[in-house]
């Protein structure tokens, strides 16, 4: 049968989300120019990179809604520790944010795993409190880039493709979509074919089945919930690089995009079910949705009302998808 | 065997419940301590009798979708776009200082109307998400959270509704009896609700699906319809909260008390109610209210940034999770 291959999920994704770019382009062909393309990728990168965190968290059966502060947490810190140090380098900031957000991580993971309370709860708690940590004892202003760290802000800048366009302006490609792309294959390949890889789909399918088996769900929790965190330090200090200045309060609300993103790419939020793949199409689905509801001259306002609407629509469809899961 | 396994079960209820009164009694004695001049003061309670009715409501409004395993994330959308509704109906029908006064308290109580039916419609969407699409709690309240708020911002193009009518401010910062109104209404329902839970059909058999969902469908329970009630009564309750948080602040607007959501979710567990489902009662939630609002606004008077106390709440909530855990385990 040919149409076998819509029995795939990241196809019927896959198909939908060329729908909606033809459906976008008619409205307005401007879509399809070559910077605005461009700076539809550059707003993947972030929230992908986050999102192949929560892709792990779903597969495991989990949900995590606390990366989003601990985002913000390992970039405000990493910078203001920088500022404070004088320190000028860029990989060992990667290093510090990415280590912030691991720590964090491994928080929610021992709760889940210790203590044995639902994620939700937990991740809630932990979010709550480190952003209220943040805030009330690190400091609620917001570093601009006068004072960012320059080879931060320079290493954001760099470009795969540069265009001039004559006039002096410029656009291009920007370079950090390579790390998306090596951060997408690496948590490919882990998940693919890694024990722990193999694990997390375990644990989401069957935890009791899973432990019976043999596997380690200790570890698997903590390394699911650690990379959730150490994902969401790097993507948080790539973001404020990338902007060009560092906002303590950044990121709220970003929760539920990413994890519609990551369910919109055929994840199962029951667990067991996910692929990076989907989740790629999935984020680049909603970030051009938000980005296309300005270029199709809808007012802003009814932005999270589609957003709403999309994560209602997709999560219902994998509902239905996995109705024999359910009691 | 039954009989002793109700008597354990009262007595581990209790024993929580008498947990929560004791975490409740330390709250108030360390604050009492650290401030006693300005904590002790009637006007403190009196401020915070107006204050807690929301988030008790809300609270209260969580715990009953947890009953079944659920969650409802989109109270505060749900509050919030009540009392734009019925702001926005306002608007539309009284000119001030023109509409005769008996014609506002008409149209005063049609905004009553307007905020609950509201509250009813939106639960009736979640639950119909949940109980017959079978879409996961936390999803499909999130997605509808998004809608609701996104409504009310696509109704108020963003800046607060202003001008509710008096009778309407009534609700939120009047007094009856020398008690405040938003008190006396939040007594009402939980009354109302803890005896809808205990003693009527409906909260029997939330309570059984929350315990054994599988059980519940092999008995014949109609667990569909069952939670799709369930969430119409969260809905309700949240409009009520929007209703009373709209009174008491003259206003409403589209990202009101966002805060809310998380010390709701907070105060339902905290009170003793189970997110996996089965165990939840309204005094418990009541009394959690109470510690964090002595909690909270014993921090406030000594000038505690409100991030601090978000950053306190959390700790909070982790600890005594981490205790029952503890205890739980130790048993």
């Amino acid at each position: 049968m040919s149409l076998r291959i819509f029995h795939r999920s990241e196809a019927v994704i896959a198909a939908v989300l060329l729908l909606a770019m033809i459906l976008i382009g008619l409205v307005n062909p401007a879509f399809w120019q070559l910077d605005n393309l461009f700076g539809l990728i550059r707003s993947n990168v972030v929230i992908g990179i986050m999102a192949l965190g929560v892709l792990m968290v779903l597969i495991s059966g989990g949900i995590d809604v606390s990366f989003p502060a601990f985002a913000v947490a390992a970039m405000y810190l990493t910078i203001r520790a920088m500022l404070a140090l004088g320190y000028d380098g860029v990989v060992l900031p990667f290093v510090m944010a990415t280590l912030i957000g691991a720590a964090l991580g491994a928080v929610n993971a021992a709760f889940v795993h210790y203590v044995r309370v639902i994620p939700l709860i937990v991740t809630l708690g932990t979010g709550a409190m480190v952003r209220g940590f943040l805030l009330g004892m690190v400091g609620a202003s917001q570093i601009n880039i006068d004072r960012m760290p320059k080879p931060l802000i320079a290493f954001a800048r760099s470009e795969l493709v540069g265009i001039g366009n004559g006039d002096g302006t410029h656009y291009g490609l920007t370079a950090m979509v390579v790390l998306y792309g090596a951060l997408a294959l690496a948590v490919h390949l882990v998940l693919r074919y890694t024990l722990v890889g193999r694990s997390i789909y375990a644990l989401g399918g069957d935890a009791e089945a899973a432990r019976r088996v043999g596997f380690d769900l200790r570890r698997t929790t903590f390394f699911v919930y650690g990379a959730a965190g150490a994902l969401a330090g790097f993507a948080g200090l790539l973001h404020s690089s990338m902007i060009w200045l560092a906002n303590p309060r950044d990121f709220a609300g970003l929760e539920l995009d990413v994890i519609a993103a990551v369910v919109l790419g055929g994840a199962s939020i029951f667990g067991g079910r996910g692929s990076v793949l989907g989740t790629l199409l999935g984020v680049f689905m909603l970030v051009m949705v938000n980005n296309s509801l300005i270029i199709m001259k809808i007012d802003t306002t009814w932005q999270r009302v589609v957003v709403g609407a999309i994560v209602i629509v997709a999560t219902a469809m994998t509902a239905w998808r996995d109705r024999k899961r359910r009691i | 065997m039954k009989l002793a396994n109700d008597l354990r079960n009262l007595v581990n209820r209790d024993d929580n419940l008498g947990q929560l009164v004791l975490i409740t009694i330390l709250v108030f004695a360390l604050m009492a301590g650290l401030n006693p001049e300005k904590f002790l003061r009637p006007y403190n309670f009196e401020s915070i009798s107006y204050v807690f009715p929301e988030l008790g409501l809300l609270s209260i409004a969580i715990m009953i979708a947890m009953l079944t395993g659920g969650i409802d994330l989109s109270v505060v959308g749900i509050a919030n776009l009540s009392g734009i509704l019925a702001g926005t109906f306002f608007h539309q029908v009284i000119v001030a200082h023109e509409t005769p006064d008996g014609t506002v308290l008409a149209y005063v109580a049609a905004g009553v109307g307007i905020a609950l039916l509201t509250g009813l419609a939106a639960g009736l969407l979640n639950g119909f998400l949940i109980a017959r699409l079978h879409v996961t709690p936390i999803l499909a309240t999130m997605g509808t959270a998004q809608i609701f708020t996104g409504l009310a911002l696509v109704l108020t193009g963003g800046p607060a509704i202003v001008g509710f009518p008096a009778y309407w401010g009534f609700i939120g910062n009047g007094k009856l009896l020398g008690l405040a109104v938003p008190f006396l209404l939040f007594l009402a329902a939980a009354v109302a609700i803890a005896f809808v839970l205990s003693r009527t059909m409906l909260g029997i058999n939330l309570m059984l699906i929350g315990t054994n969902a599988r059980a519940a469908l092999f008995a014949g329970l109609r667990r569909e319809r069952m939670i799709l009630y369930s969430y119409m009564l969260s809905g309700l309750l949240a409009s009520l909260a929007g209703i009373i948080l709209s009174g008491r602040t003259n206003a409403a607007k589209s990202d009101y008390g966002t805060s809310y959501l998380l010390q709701a979710v907070l105060i339902a567990v905290l009170g003793g109610t189970n997110p996996s489902g089965g165990r939840g009662t309204v005094l418990g939630v009541s009394i959690a209210v109470l510690a964090l609002m002595f909690l909270s606004s014993g921090f406030q008077l000594m000038r505690f940034s409100n991030f601090l106390v978000d950053f306190i709440w959390g700790a909070f909530l982790l600890l005594v999770i981490a205790l029952n855990a503890y205890r739980n385990r130790t048993r």
